[in-house]
């Protein structure tokens, strides 16, 4: 029973994420227009800084050259943040059609986490390597500060994507409890924003709210594995930051899935 | 004087052609194929006031183009159409303004807010004056026993009730001319016969042309006087049901019940066709003998209790209709 | 003309009416929106916080800035859902319903759904707009109010017409035009800042190519009273916003010749 559950998960993993390559291929322009989409955003965001830092003289927790890569990686791995939920399951919680999810001999949780992690590294696969080339290229972003850094930041941002899947199985589930995952998802993605570093590298967030900034699940998806890449949290600091985001994966793990089976519950007793 | 003139309509579309599987999607980045569809190839016919007219044939057949093309929303290749002296698709705006659409498939009421809402705003959308919307609204609300549904939301109405507030919504501004496209679809058998009175009514009423797309042949016998059928966009039959039903050399069925049973004595040009204890089928080709002749014969040569003459359905005309005339 | 505003505003309410019906959905979005662009805000503020100033600017010269940008794209945002849909409703054939009602395409498009959500964005531009008067000590004078409502209309049209463009691509391509949503939303991203601060080429493009920056920072400079490092005459400054409106009416027109092409091959 284990070992099929396994393998149903592998094979439904698979099928997800060869159906989201095939649909990103589809459309032969938007794959180029993601990218240069986020390369536009990239100059804008890097000119803005730039900016900023031209304005003053005094010693920042971080300099202008390591907030470009940040940024940089930010354009990168955009897709891996948890900004979206998965729309077919949507509309299958919509249509009333998720009663048929339960008849699957797997386990839902486990089901829908790989459904979120194909759904997330499919687009973040295909835009991150062409952006990474030209960011190297054509804008002199920096490659990691060490090999011990580079192998920390691999190791951390594999943290950090299944932290993203976490979070978007965890609002796929709310899906279910109320008509208003629309806005929870919205109100995640804000948080999600503003306390992952994506608008604001978090060094240069205000002092008194680091030690705030630092307990949030957030940072685990962006401002981890990129000061990591840059030397900034040393790569010997790496066990204490996967840890961090270990243990914030466990809590939306353990949320979703104490969610999920009161949800269930709640759709056998109403006959769906 | 016709109302709607149709004259050698031809249109083309170009379809792409998209290929399955990454492979396919890969190539189908470097370049697309496309192939030329003739939708319509010179397709004629003239329409007068009042007409309540069906229009069949096989899905991609050039039917919707047609519609599409009178009711101006798509330009032809080559061809005239004149409808009520516009031509659709250069004076949209003021064509449009004697038209009514239904779609089976689609509502064109607001779906989260009560009917009364839409027909409001349709009758600002058509400029419907006042005194005219009132009395339109009265009269549809009485005759299709609408009243309940008006402070409903469209989502929250049965199928039967939404078609009836949307035939009524398409009817508010007193369309000259009403094109119904597959309306009785999805509909239970109460619903479909009652929908298909109110459309009967309104048009012999109102002296509505009326222009029914559909699959369902009961639609077409319930309420037609005149059928075309179109197959790859030639327009295969233009004329009356029963005119149809003769054209097509068929067999027919007399089917009698009689007083003893045993073998009947049947007239040399009809087949007798099946026995079922005392009720006997006779199969007979009425280019050869007509039904009143082979009745007298039987009668004469039989004791009969009772006796009917029975058609094929429709649908089985029809069908027999595309094969024989199929160049695909 | 007045009997087309009098439907375009019937169309609205009806809008709003049918989003009011699920009132619980309604509120949750928009604060999950209104913490998204809070956030937007709170990022200049944090940025201003460790780096005290940008270049020459202070930080309400730079909130008065970003206030007209996104009240500007909030009202264009809203207002031309329609269009953001109009892709989805060529492919389903929902927009031949459109083309069989007796009024322009266009308006009807632009009446077929007012985004309530999208005004979310108006809150942080209106809180920035008024925390920025204050902190400036602005005079509003009868003039500088007209600028400023000027440059909000001028500002929305040109945001409106970028979204009506990109929709009339889709009467030629079924490709999702991401491409575009670069220059809008890049745009919005690019004005909230001055725009001198960016690099020539760069602020050439949202000047004199999509001239974004020209309906909103030259107006502000001339409600400020600051000169503009770039140099621009101060009369240029107050006419500005004319080109918003002059780009909107070129879309417009643009859209037709879509609509024909589209008549012209049926999607």
């Amino acid at each position: 029973m284990l070992a099929s559950t396994k393998v149903m998960t592998l094979v439904s993993y698979w099928a997800v994420i060869s159906a989201r390559f095939r649909s990103l291929l589809q459309y032969r322009s938007a794959a180029l227009a993601g990218l240069v989409t986020q390369i536009v955003w990239g100059i804008i965001r890097v000119m803005i800084f730039q900016a900023f830092y031209s304005s003053t003289t005094t010693e920042q927790p971080m300099s202008g050259r390591e907030v470009e890569t940040y940024i940089w990686l930010g354009q990168a791995f955009l897709a891996a943040l948890p900004w979206n939920i998965d729309t077919d399951l949507r509309s299958l919680i919509r249509s009333g059609g998720i009663g048929y999810e339960l008849v699957r001999p797997v386990d839902l949780h486990t089901y829908w986490m790989s459904r979120a992690l194909a759904w997330r590294t499919a687009p973040m696969l295909m835009r991150s390597i062409p952006l990474l080339v030209f960011a190297f290229m054509v804008m002199g972003m920096a490659p990691p500060a060490t090999v011990a850094a580079g192998a920390a930041f691999m190791i951390s941002m594999c943290a950090a994507i299944v932290l993203s899947s976490a979070i978007t199985t965890f609002l796929n589930v709310t899906m279910l409890w109320t008509i208003a995952g629309d806005g929870i998802t919205q109100l995640t993605f804000g948080l999600v924003l503003i306390f992952s570093g994506m608008l604001v590298p978090l060094p240069l967030f205000p002092d008194w709210s680091q030690p705030l900034i630092n307990a949030m699940p957030f940072r685990g998806l962006v401002d981890t594995p990129y000061r990591l890449y840059l030397g900034h949290i040393p790569a010997s600091d790496l066990p204490q930051h996967l840890a961090h985001q270990l243990f914030w994966i466990l809590a939306f793990v353990v949320a979703g899935r104490i969610a999920l089976s009161r949800a269930l519950r709640r759709v056998v007793v109403q006959g769906g | 004087m016709p109302q709607i003139i149709v004259e050698n309509l031809v249109k083309h579309f170009r379809v792409s052609q998209r290929d399955t599987g990454v492979l396919g999607a890969l190539r189908g980045l470097a370049h697309r194929r496309y192939e030329t569809v003739k939708a319509l190839d010179g397709v004629t016919f003239e329409i007068g006031p009042g007409e309540l007219l069906g229009y069949v044939g096989p899905n991609g057949a050039g039917k919707s183009t047609t519609v599409k093309v009178m009711s101006g929303i798509l330009v032809p290749d080559y061809g005239r159409c004149e409808i009520l002296g516009l031509v659709p698709w250069k004076d949209r705006s003021r064509h449009v303004r004697h038209l009514g659409v239904v779609f089976g498939q689609r509502t064109q009421l607001w779906w989260d807010l009560p009917v009364i809402e839409s027909f409001d705003l349709l009758r600002d959308i058509y400029r419907v004056p006042r005194h005219e919307y009132v009395k339109n609204l009265d009269e549809f609300v009485a005759v299709m026993d609408i009243e309940s549904c008006l402070d409903t939301p469209v989502r929250q109405l049965s199928l039967g009730q939404r078609m009836r507030c949307d035939l009524a919504g398409a009817l508010l501004h007193s369309p000259k001319l009403l094109f119904l496209d597959e309306p009785t679809i999805g509909m239970d058998a109460v619903s479909k016969v009652a929908f298909r009175q109110f459309i009967k009514r309104f048009n012999r009423e109102r002296e509505t042309t009326v222009i029914l797309t559909t699959h369902d042949m009961n639609d077409i016998e319930a309420i037609c006087d005149r059928l075309m059928i179109i197959n790859s966009g030639k327009l295969l039959y233009d004329g009356g049901l029963d005119a149809l039903r003769q054209q097509m050399s068929f067999e027919r069925s007399l089917v009698v019940e009689m007083t003893d049973a045993g073998s009947p004595q049947v007239h040399p040009a009809a087949q007798l066709a099946m026995m079922n204890g005392r009720r006997v089928h006779i199969r007979f080709d009425p280019k050869q003998i007509s039904a009143a002749a082979l009745i007298s014969d039987f009668t004469a040569h039989n004791d009969v209790d009772d006796l009917f003459v029975e058609d094929p359905p429709i649908e089985e005309i029809i069908a027999r209709f595309y094969e024989g005339n199929d160049v695909g | 003309m007045v009997d087309s505003l009098y439907v375009y505003g019937r169309f609205l309410t009806v809008s709003v009416r049918a989003q009011m019906q699920y009132r619980a959905s309604f509120l949750m979005q928009l604060g999950g929106r209104l913490i998204v662009t809070a956030g937007e805000f709170a990022a200049i503020l944090i940025l201003f916080d460790r780096f005290g100033s940008l270049l020459e600017w202070n930080v309400y010269q730079v909130a008065f800035i970003y206030g007209i940008v996104n009240v500007s794209f909030a009202v264009a945002d809203a207002l031309t859902t329609g269009f953001d849909l109009f892709g989805d409703m060529v492919k389903t054939g929902d927009f031949d319903r459109l083309l069989l009602r007796p009024r322009s395409t266009a308006l009807q498009l632009a009446g077929q759904e007012l985004t309530l959500r999208r005004i979310s964005r108006l809150t942080p531009g209106i809180v920035a707009l008024i925390w920025a008067s204050t902190g400036l000590d602005l005079h509003w004078t009868i003039p500088n109010a007209a600028l400023l409502v000027a440059s909000v209309i001028g500002g929305a049209s040109l945001f409106a017409s970028l979204i009506v463009f990109q929709a009339t691509l889709a009467f030629w391509t079924t490709e999702t035009l991401e491409m575009m949503n670069t220059v809008t939303y890049g745009g919005v991203e690019t004005t909230q800042y001055p725009i001198n601060i960016y690099r020539p080429w760069f602020r050439n493009f949202f000047t004199f190519g999509i001239p974004l920056a020209t309906v909103s920072y030259f107006p502000a400079l001339a409600i400020m009273g600051v000169p503009d490092p770039l140099g621009t005459p101060i009369w240029f400054q107050y006419i500005a916003p004319v080109i918003g409106v002059g780009v909107l009416v070129v879309s417009l027109q643009v859209w037709r010749i879509g609509v024909r092409h589209y008549l012209s091959t049926g999607s």
